[in-house]
């Protein structure tokens, strides 16, 4: 019994001094990103360029806040892609490692239920990638959430260019649409593209779903063949989009594929090859067109980490860019001071072009761009202009 | 397309996705058959045997032919079942049953995520096996999909032959029948088990070789939910019968495939999952299972 108490007071001792290591001042930022499970790649994206922009800050002395310079310290974690534990993580960072604000979850399935969590615990919330407008949306429908805020268009938007660009560049009248409904980004954007394409005077004559995890989409394809659409939007992620693309073409379908943003891993080339060849996708932005600004983020981008960034690197970069700024205006490391100062921002000019918000709104109005995987690289197709 | 070769075209999907649930749930029902024990490691692996051949494609430098790397495959997935079983289940076999469920679980779990922390993100199979595709009247088949089909056939009956007609296949079904008796009679009851996992889990590493060419992304979490699919196929078909896990196999498939075919997607796991619960509840012990018989 005694040796078990010892035991006990001995391990209960090293938790507490393995808990007050860190007693220098800094700029705390959590970092929610899915390391592991079904996307690692947008995870890996993101944590690159969030150490990339914490290592250029620190290199020239951290950030001036109120007159004196702090460093930034990332505190990462990973929430595998689910969401029970991105809020896990959520709580984690907010409530024990203190984070100033918290940048991510990158899945909407994801940054849904974090947000709320950061909403709750009145943290600064800033996600890079999420598309689905429930993100910053109250869970309720009434107005916008105070505290979050995103770095990206919502679906609204991108199913409006999508539709369009299905419309009027690929003169498609009709499409099927074939979705994973137990995830958020894919099941809004299907059905947002739905709404706006019939709006249009569009038919979607196949509305197919399955369910995370799928691999066989052999059923489903075939009543998409059996319906004969013009086009086939496929809104999964970068992991299910390749496989779907294959069964299509092994069933003899060859209508051309689109894409939602959530495409945008490089990973999808490797993966998809021959199959996914063709196929078009909206994006938040294209190595083809970029403005200086982007240049030399992809030019240091590529230095460090040997290969080019993606477009969850670079609205990562711009979330930390814009967290920064507002830590800079804030004056003091204060979530409420940040939360006030992150609203203020009319304007940011970052990689990914710029970001203009409304008074009220956490989600920017800004540009997509629609690409197309040719010989095994995306290539700028078209603007989508809001 | 008309009607009718629509559900041809259905009817050849769920043929091929219920003889990849088949192979699978046989390695279920084998071992529940001499161990009264649900190896749910099972799916895990199913997963490994994905990731053998891409070790295996990648660590041999000449190109090897299509069925070699099948053997190869099953032979190092057999020898790790019968390692699980001899590490993990064989100090566990007088304990209560849930304990052994429960280092069942952990085990399938701890291959898991040592896979998952050696390859986190998904990987491409390599290309073993170039598809064409056939059309006729309407339907296109993928000479994949026949070889899939007709591998899993040949392997299925390949089991049926070794349970009735060889002396060790006529140990095991004596110890699902009696396993207290057996040892009595001189049989080296260890041996069979260590046997009977081994070409339980060289099914399942084949069905994940066979699944990784079919739908070629392999992941570290990809024997998860096939594996939990393949047990409930398991179950209907009748848990500890061979010709059961076949039948229960494709039936989970053709339920899917068909559930598909004729309502909308979304329901799909909802329809097939309550018809597989009305199956059961008619019949407990699933279709060609036989209750468990008290003797005195």
């Amino acid at each position: 019994m005694t040796k078990f108490f010892s035991l006990a007071g001995v391990s209960l001792t090293l938790a507490m001094l393995a808990g007050c290591g860190d007693s220098t001042p800094s700029a705390k930022i959590g970092l929610n990103v899915e390391l592991t499970g079904e996307m690692p790649a947008v995870g890996a994206s993101a944590k690159n360029a969030a150490e990339l922009y914490a290592e250029q800050v620190n290199a020239a002395g951290g950030l001036d806040v109120g007159g004196q310079k702090f460093p930034i310290k990332l505190v990462i974690a990973d929430n595998a892609a689910k969401a029970d534990q991105a809020s896990a993580v959520a709580q984690r960072l907010i409530a024990q490692d203190n984070v100033l604000a918290m940048v991510g979850p990158n899945a909407s399935s994801c940054a849904i239920p974090a947000s709320s969590i950061a909403e709750a615990l009145k943290c600064p919330m800033i996600s890079p990638w999420s598309t689905n407008p429930k993100t910053t949306l109250n869970a309720d429908g009434n107005g916008s959430k105070q505290y979050v805020f995103r770095a990206c268009f919502t679906d609204t938007f991108q199913a409006r260019v999508l539709a369009k660009f299905v419309m009027n560049n690929l003169k498609a009248k009709t499409a099927a649409v074939l979705y994973d409904v137990a995830s958020e980004a894919p099941n809004g954007q299907a059905n947002l593209f739905r709404e706006t394409f019939e709006k249009d005077g569009g038919k979607v004559v196949s509305f197919e779903t399955y369910t995370t995890g799928d691999r066989d989409f052999s059923a489903q394809l075939t009543k998409i063949k059996a319906a004969n659409p013009d086009v086939i939007f496929l809104p999964a992620y970068y992991n299910d989009a390749p496989l779907i693309a294959q069964q299509a073409r092994r069933l003899g379908i060859t209508v051309p594929f689109v894409g939602s943003d959530a495409w945008s891993s490089p990973e999808i080339i490797k993966l998809g090859g021959a199959d996914i060849e063709g196929s078009y996708f909206c994006n938040h932005y294209s190595t083809d067109i970029a403005t200086p600004v982007a240049q030399k983020f992809m030019a240091d981008y590529q230095a460090k980490y040997n290969q080019a960034p993606d477009d969850v690197a670079a609205l990562t970069y711009d979330a930390m860019g814009f967290l920064g700024q507002a830590i800079k205006d804030a004056g003091k490391l204060d979530r409420q001071a940040v939360r006030d100062a992150l609203s203020k921002i009319a304007k940011f000019d970052g990689v990914t072009g710029s970001l203009q918000f409304q008074p009220g709104s956490g989600d920017p109005i800004k540009s997509a761009v629609i690409l197309q995987i040719k010989d095994g690289k995306f290539v700028w197709v078209a603007n989508g202009a809001p | 397309m008309g009607e009718h070769v629509q559900y041809a075209q259905q009817a050849i999907n769920a043929i091929q996705l219920g003889s990849i649930y088949a192979l699978i749930a046989l390695g279920y029902s084998m071992v529940y058959g001499v161990l009264t024990m649900i190896n749910f490691a099972h799916g895990d692996l199913f997963m490994l045997g994905a990731f053998a051949c891409l070790l295996i494609v990648a660590l041999i430098p000449f190109q090897l032919p299509f069925v070699v790397v099948l053997l190869l495959v099953m032979i190092v997935i057999g020898l790790s079942g019968a390692l699980i079983e001899r590490l993990a289940y064989r100090p566990l076999r007088n304990a209560p049953r849930v304990s052994a469920i429960i280092t069942a679980l952990g085990c399938g779990l701890l291959i898991e995520n040592t896979t998952l922390s050696l390859s986190p993100y998904a990987r491409p199979m390599p290309q073993l096996f170039t598809s064409t595709s056939y059309h006729f009247a309407g339907l296109t088949i993928s000479s994949l999909q026949i070889m899939i089909i007709g591998i899993s056939i040949v392997l299925m009956v390949a089991l049926d032959l070794f349970i009735r007609r060889t002396k060790y296949g006529m140990a095991m079904r004596a110890i699902s029948f009696d396993s207290r008796t057996v040892p009595l009679l001189g049989i080296p009851v260890n041996r069979v088990i260590s046997i009977t996992f081994f070409v339980g889990a060289a099914l399942g590493g084949a069905a994940g070789m066979l699944y990784g060419i079919a739908y070629p992304i392999v992941t570290a979490n990809m024997g998860v939910l096939i594996g939990w699919k393949a047990f409930v196929a398991a179950v209907i078909g009748g848990i500890g019968s061979i010709r059961g896990a076949v039948l229960g196999g494709f039936i989970l498939g053709g339920v899917e495939v068909l559930s598909v075919a004729f309502l909308p997607s979304t329901y799909r796991d909802l329809i097939a999952y309550s018809l597989l619960l009305v199956i059961l509840i008619f019949l407990p012990n699933g279709i060609l299972g036989k209750p468990p018989v008290q003797k005195v």
